[in-house]
């Protein structure tokens, strides 16, 4: 977003130096880690300790960020975001200031490559961890927003989802800070960008969703049919269709009510989808194919294989008759 | 600290002005009556990132003391609450500095405070911007070439009354046209909380090839200064707060 400022974006290289104007502490750029609308986050090393730097010419957005962070950290066992380490400005060779916060570097794989190397059967368990952390959050007076899969990372082991970015988190009330179209209820008609916890259920409810949509959809003429029509296309999915279709129509007012709801689904006996079946090991494959051969496999072909058993049934039938 | 109004003139444009007075003075005209202006330049979907006739667009929002951002049409919806937003959150802020100019001298300003310090302060631009009430005149290009980015536009617009109106503060919008049939710019949709009701305004809108931005920015700024407005503005109106509310 070009704000009405001269500044490029920041482009930081391994080796360069970042030393803070207040608290004067050093830290060694080691790599890029992620970019967004709100500046850059490096990997970075201070004391031999790595650490995440995120560093924008926004300082309002940071400061923003920052004070969210800061909320987290007052709340029990810190275990809401990554632990802020330090907030400063920087002031680089031709003059410009900057601003940035170093938090804990969390190290872990993204939902769908987990997935795909463990298994589909950890979605719902998954999601059950960030259902407890949303309670935890929702009780605090704050709402994630920003829920989507791109904020979320599983560290491992023991396999834990965490959220790495707060950009979005509002209070309660308010209208949601930052969001993702293919994640927001406001676009898909089905409610409003008020924060309240069941925006976050909604998001949460897509990003279940996406995993088996990696190219994302449009949403059509009339939004809600296309979602639930997706929905039922994927068999993984057909197991938790009832919570989808919940968290989607807004009819959750709690995280605590979803996270009962799918606890009892995957408490469940064990249906045909829910079997254990070790993932072939083609982690190497795009997402684009991995989807293909998800829903080729899971399917099959229902009508063939009634057949086939008729087939097999009469067979024997007539082999008993004919040997009488 | 009161909580005023803030107003906003949103100009979404696909070309450069080619008639009457330079649309980046009437800008800076407008800042200084308190108007912010912001500017959205639609790209067709085979043109590069940064086309010539577009880069008066960052000059025009500059000195109209907004935010300008060129997108295609796909990133309109995204795009136009953001810039929105953003350019409160700048006004707010520009506020906020003033007044910590006065107390603290000339030479401070919000970033010149220890990070701490800033946190308060940003706090504070925050909740003035959740709660500060909000005006916004759209302003669009109807010229011929804008034509199959007119649904999109619309699409958008009623994007930005579903985010603008998740906060507690209370919204009015209006969207105007130009170039206008006989006058500078055309009323389409007069000042209302909402813009959920706009779907049949554009498709009659389309006219020759010449885009007079500047007197349009002037003709919408006197928009913002007629009395009905402000006595719409002054009534206790309950419902709207409650329309608001959904």
């Amino acid at each position: 977003m070009r704000q009405a400022s001269k500044k490029q974006g920041i482009n930081l290289r391994p080796g360069n130096v970042i030393s803070g104007k207040w608290h004067h502490r050093k830290y060694v750029i080691k790599k890029q880690l992620g970019s967004g609308a709100i500046g850059s986050v490096y990997l970075c090393e201070h004391n031999g300790k790595y650490a995440a730097l995120k560093i924008s010419d926004k300082s309002s957005s940071i400061t923003m960020e920052v004070n969210v962070l800061k909320t987290f950290q007052k709340v029990q066992g810190n275990r809401l975001g990554p632990s802020l380490l330090d907030v400063d400005d920087w002031v680089d060779f031709q003059g410009n200031r900057w601003s940035f916060y170093v938090m804990e570097y969390l190290k872990g794989s993204s939902l769908a490559d987990f997935l795909q190397r463990h298994g589909d059967e950890w979605l719902g368990i998954l999601m059950l961890q960030i259902l407890d952390d949303l309670e935890s959050l929702h009780q605090t007076g704050w709402v994630f927003g920003d829920l989507k899969s791109d904020n979320l990372i599983v560290t491992h082991p023991p396999a834990r989802l965490r959220w790495i970015d707060v950009g979005g988190t509002t209070q309660i009330g308010r209208s949601i800070k930052e969001y993702t179209e293919f994640f927001d209820r406001g676009y898909w008609q089905m409610g409003s960008r008020k924060a309240e916890p069941s925006y976050d259920l909604f998001a949460l409810a897509m990003v279940m969703i996406q995993y088996y949509y990696p190219n994302r959809f449009e949403r059509g003429n009339s939004p809600e049919r296309t979602l639930m029509n997706k929905v039922k296309q994927i068999p993984q999915l057909q197991k938790y269709q009832p919570t989808l279709r919940k968290a989607l129509t807004g009819q959750y007012s709690s995280s605590e009510q979803m996270k009962n709801e799918l606890a009892t689904i995957l408490m469940g006996p064990t249906t045909k989808q829910t079997q254990y079946r070790r993932p072939t090991k083609t982690t190497t494959a795009k997402p684009k194919t991995q989807y293909q051969a998800r829903n080729d496999d899971g399917q099959g072909h229902p009508i063939l294989e009634s057949v086939g058993i008729c087939i097999v049934v009469l067979f024997f039938y007539f082999c008993y008759l004919f040997l009488l | 600290m009161k909580k005023g109004t803030l107003k906003q003139i949103l100009l979404i444009t696909d070309g450069c002005s080619n008639k009457g007075e330079d649309p980046s003075a009437v800008a800076a005209l407008a800042a200084q009556q308190g108007i912010t202006v912001n500017v959205i330049g639609v790209l067709e979907d085979e043109q590069t990132e940064d086309p010539t006739g577009l880069q008066e667009v960052e000059e025009i929002a500059m000195s109209g003391g907004g935010v300008s951002q060129i997108v295609y049409k796909q990133a309109l919806s995204q795009t136009v609450q953001t810039v929105t937003k953003q350019a409160m959150t700048q006004t707010l802020q520009g506020v906020v500095n003033q007044e910590l100019k006065q107390i603290l001298g000339p030479k401070q300003d919000l970033e010149e405070l220890p990070p701490e310090q800033r946190g308060e302060v940003m706090e504070v631009v925050e909740d003035l911007g959740e709660t500060s009430d909000l005006e916004v005149l759209v302003l669009v290009d109807t010229s011929a070439s804008m034509h199959n980015k007119l649904p999109t536009v619309q699409e958008s617009l009623i994007d930005l009354s579903v985010s603008m109106n998740a906060r507690i503060g209370r919204n009015r919008f209006s969207i105007f046209s130009f170039p206008g049939k006989r006058k500078d710019i055309d009323k389409i949709f007069d000042w209302s909380p909402k813009l959920d009701s706009i779907s049949s305004v554009f498709p009659k809108l389309t006219s020759g090839g010449i885009t007079p931005t500047g007197p349009a920015l002037k003709a919408a700024m006197y928009q913002f200064g007629k009395k009905s407005l402000k006595r719409s503005f002054l009534r206790k109106d309950e419902t709207s707060i409650e329309e608001t509310g959904d």
